[in-house]
């Protein structure tokens, strides 16, 4: 199950997913724990210690569907937060994401890839489902009313806002942090991306070890 | 006054023409709808100083340079470039990531498999029009065309 030491090939990799394997699983194994103790159906934030990253949301998803994070329990997901205004960073990092998940194989069965709108007033439901479409037929985009964003993105802990821009389309644009975030099947943080830290085979080799890694134990 | 200015005219008739200026791997993302912003990216090299003064197109209503800035934090943010400033042997290139030729207003969809003209016009080379062909919604740069 160790295989932090086996890390000489992926030194590209700034923090490196080996390292965070044991942490992922430590985090499983804590997760189990505390559902063990926990009546069955409730709904709980999921927090590692690590980066106190929170896996919690009640947002609604491209098909009208209200969601949490729960409705992901058992699926790895790549969450990235961006708004489709954003021509440049945004399709850049939702295509790279449809790269890693073409990569994966028949594994992007285990993974799901959301995209989650900062610019909820314009990334209406059907502007999201149009998007996530685009780029791959298993990426979920969610939106919501203001607050339900602003809550998701603070349990992300990503930064957002809007800059008022007259030059831009409405008068604004916005900045927002472009990470790619990987939630292990219980919903527990593993490990932030940016997507020009590495090629998408790359993101894909390392996520696929993790999925081998886990998948072995059950 | 007129005879200074006729100088000035001569003076620079020699620079034109042996100044060369190109244009290279032109290419825009598809757009998903055709009212979201869409971006295009190219390759700029000049012989001698040069400076991009303007941009247009009749894919969109106007044509911006913006540069994305993505702090330590991997906050990114879009910067408005007024004129960009070309220094000889010096190619710039626009990718993902960096500076791209944001297109607002698009007359329509940018569909994968068309091309548009873009106009770009340079205070010493004058202007130049390049024909951009439209790549998928996926693609990274215009070597992934297939
Ligand atoms: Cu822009």
């Amino acid at each position: 199950m160790n295989q932090t030491s086996n890390g000489g090939g992926l030194s590209r990799i700034r923090r490196g997913l080996w390292a965070m394997t044991g942490v992922a699983v430590v985090a499983l194994g804590a997760a189990f724990l505390w559902r063990a103790q926990t009546p069955g159906d409730l709904p709980g934030p999921r927090v590692t210690g690590e980066a106190a990253i929170t896996n919690a949301y009640t947002l609604t998803d491209h098909t009208g569907r209200s969601v949490t994070a729960d409705d992901f329990d058992g699926q790895w997901q790549l969450v990235f937060f961006g708004f489709t205004h954003c021509p440049d960073i945004c399709p850049t990092t939702l295509a790279y994401m449809a790269q890693v998940m073409d990569a994966l194989g028949p594994k992007s069965a285990q993974v799901t890839p959301i995209f989650v709108t900062v610019d909820p007033a314009r990334d209406t439901r059907d502007v999201m489902a149009a998007y996530v479409e685009a780029f791959h037929p298993r990426m979920v985009g969610l939106t919501g009313t203001e607050a339900q964003i602003a809550e998701a993105a603070g349990n992300f802990r990503v930064w957002y806002e809007r800059a008022e821009d007259t030059t831009a389309p409405n008068g604004y644009t916005m900045a927002h942090s472009g990470h790619i975030y990987v939630m292990a099947p219980d919903g527990g943080f593993v490990d932030v991306w940016l997507e020009g830290d590495a090629p998408a085979e790359t993101f894909a080799e390392n996520l696929s070890a993790l999925i081998q890694a886990t998948g072995s134990s059950s | 006054m007129k005879p200074i200015a006729l100088a000035v005219f001569c003076a620079a008739l020699p620079t034109l023409a042996a100044a060369d200026l190109s244009v290279t791997d032109p290419w825009a993302r598809a757009s998903i709808l055709a009212s979201r912003p869409g971006a295009a990216y190219l390759t700029l090299e000049s012989d001698i100083a040069d400076q991009l003064t303007a941009l247009e197109t009749p894919a969109a209503g106007h044509v911006m340079l913006h540069d994305t800035v993505t702090d330590t934090n991997g906050v990114s943010r879009m910067n408005h470039i007024e004129a960009l400033d070309l220094t000889p042997g010096t190619p710039v290139t626009f990718a993902p990531g960096g500076m791209h030729l944001m297109l607002m207003d698009l007359t329509g969809k940018l569909e994968e498999g068309s091309t548009f003209p873009l106009t770009l016009t340079f205070e010493n080379a004058g202007e130049i029009t390049v024909e951009v062909p439209v790549l998928s919604v996926t693609a990274t740069g215009p070597g992934n065309a297939e």
